[in-house]
């Protein structure tokens, strides 16, 4: 047994050298983000397994409370849902119509073809669980074909972008996040913009030109510039306009986001995908 | 073995209950519960921990495991890292350097104690995670983060009470 002040001398001592490498580490983290991000990748990896086991059952009670609300709930939903399909049949025949029109003139102009996407679906397998950052962490690395910077969507809309990749995990940005800036454009107007996360439910549209028309309800999709994203992904709708600054509203609902889709854009030939990526991971 | 050495490795196994719970306290923090806003406010569930065992068993959580476990989590769920790890450090330091205040105190001056470290300790993490991230991070769910730590202290807490009186009594 060691004697008493030389334990307390010890302890402090370790206090010290602990809180000086905790700084240390802040600081190495910005000067050196490569050195850190593969000591996260590597703990996210080992750890997916584990965060597999307890996302399941608190999925399962998310889901059993959301069964109750809908057994509540199914006389009106019936109603509003007949309501909605008489309304959506009218506009699958437009679309149809459409999109056969669009197909018949593309062909006539020689519109060169955007590429098609490919993607894989994950499961969201943890979040950011805390005020710093809006990220999630899904059970798709690089052994499934996700790759930093590719952009991650569900069916409401787009989530955010991979950051950081594993081998059989991945982290994405949510497009809420401080760190996030998305090119985007006005559906309607087609005025170009940066959508800014600002880790608020609402980011904001940066950029946006001075004589815009944007107003409230107008949608907002992802431009494609920078070809990362494919264009016309669905972002949100734009739910103030103010002096300071206009805010949208995302579609994705992050308090579900269960399972989402990591899409493969890239145009063929074009640049080596791995360059691209690496590309726009610099630009952060 | 001989019951000498089965004594010494269920002693030492005993012995890591406080690391064991901070570890599972991450998980619990860092897997999505899917209930409406939780996700940025969830409450600082190691930072309980830290607390209740910096007071209770001090020497079942030496600084190196507290340092360790806090950057495990900042790592699992992106926080920048060093960040949790520092706050954490710095709430078992405060809590060692006032043990003769804690020693044998009710429940409630230990939870008033908690409740007067606990924004010390969000006011130190949005400041420095507000200098590392380069802008202002938005104070309101640090604030309702701060609020639900403070409001769960004493569930947990009895938690790791009954823990404490089944597996680390005779220890």
């Amino acid at each position: 047994m060691l004697a008493v002040p030389l334990r307390a001398l010890l302890q402090r001592f370790a206090f010290g050298l602990l809180a000086a490498t905790a700084i240390t580490l802040m600081v190495l983290s910005r000067a050196e983000p490569e050195l850190i991000e593969r000591l996260r990748t590597g703990i996210t990896d080992a750890s997916a397994p584990i965060l597999q086991f307890f996302s399941q059952p608190a999925a399962s009670v998310a889901s059993a409370l959301d069964e109750i609300d809908a057994v509540m709930a199914v006389h009106e939903e019936n109603a509003a849902l007949r309501d909605r399909n008489a309304r959506l049949l009218k506009w699958q025949a437009v679309a149809q119509q459409l999109a056969h029109e669009n197909e018949v003139l593309q062909g006539m102009l020689n519109v060169v073809p955007d590429p098609r996407a490919t993607f894989v679906t994950a499961r969201v397998i943890g979040d950011s669980g805390g005020p710093f950052v809006r990220t999630a962490l899904i059970n798709a690395g690089a052994a499934h074909g996700a790759r930093k910077g590719l952009a991650v969507i569900n069916g409401e809309g787009l989530i955010g972008r991979i950051v950081e990749a594993g081998e059989r995990s991945a982290r994405i940005l949510l497009l809420t996040d401080l760190n996030s800036r998305i090119p985007v454009v006005m559906e309607a107007s087609r005025d170009r913009a940066i959508l800014a996360g600002d880790n608020t439910p609402r980011p904001r549209l940066e950029f946006l030109a001075v004589d815009s028309r944007a107003g409230v309800g107008d949608r907002v999709v992802t431009s494609g510039e920078g070809g990362l994203f494919p264009p016309g992904l669905p972002v949100g709708i734009v739910s103030s306009v103010r002096e300071d600054g206009v805010l949208v509203q995302p579609f994705v609902d992050w308090d579900r986001l269960e399972y989402v889709s990591v899409l493969d854009y890239t145009l063929p030939g074009v640049l080596p995908s791995t360059r691209r990526a690496e590309r726009v991971g610099s630009l952060r | 073995m001989s019951a000498v050495w089965i004594q010494r490795v269920d002693t030492f196994l005993r012995g890591l209950t406080p690391a064991t719970l901070i570890l599972l306290l991450v998980f619990v923090g860092a897997v999505p519960w899917h209930l409406p806003g939780l996700a940025p406010v969830t409450p600082a569930f190691p930072l309980i921990a830290v607390y209740y065992w910096s007071i209770y068993r001090p020497d079942k959580l030496p600084f190196a495991a507290t340092f360790a476990l806090g950057l495990f989590h900042d790592l699992l769920t992106g926080t920048p890292i060093g960040l949790t790890a520092l706050v954490l450090l710095l709430v078992q330091g405060i809590v060692n350097s006032q043990r003769v205040f804690f020693h044998n105190k009710p429940f409630l001056v230990v939870w008033w104690g908690f409740t007067l470290l606990v924004p010390v300790a969000a006011l130190t993490s949005w400041v420095i995670g507000s200098i590392f991230l380069g802008a202002m991070v938005p104070p309101l769910p640090i604030i309702v983060q701060a609020a639900l730590t403070i409001l769960l202290y004493p569930v947990l807490a009895g938690v790791f009470s009954q823990i404490q009186f089944h597996f680390m009594q005779r220890l």
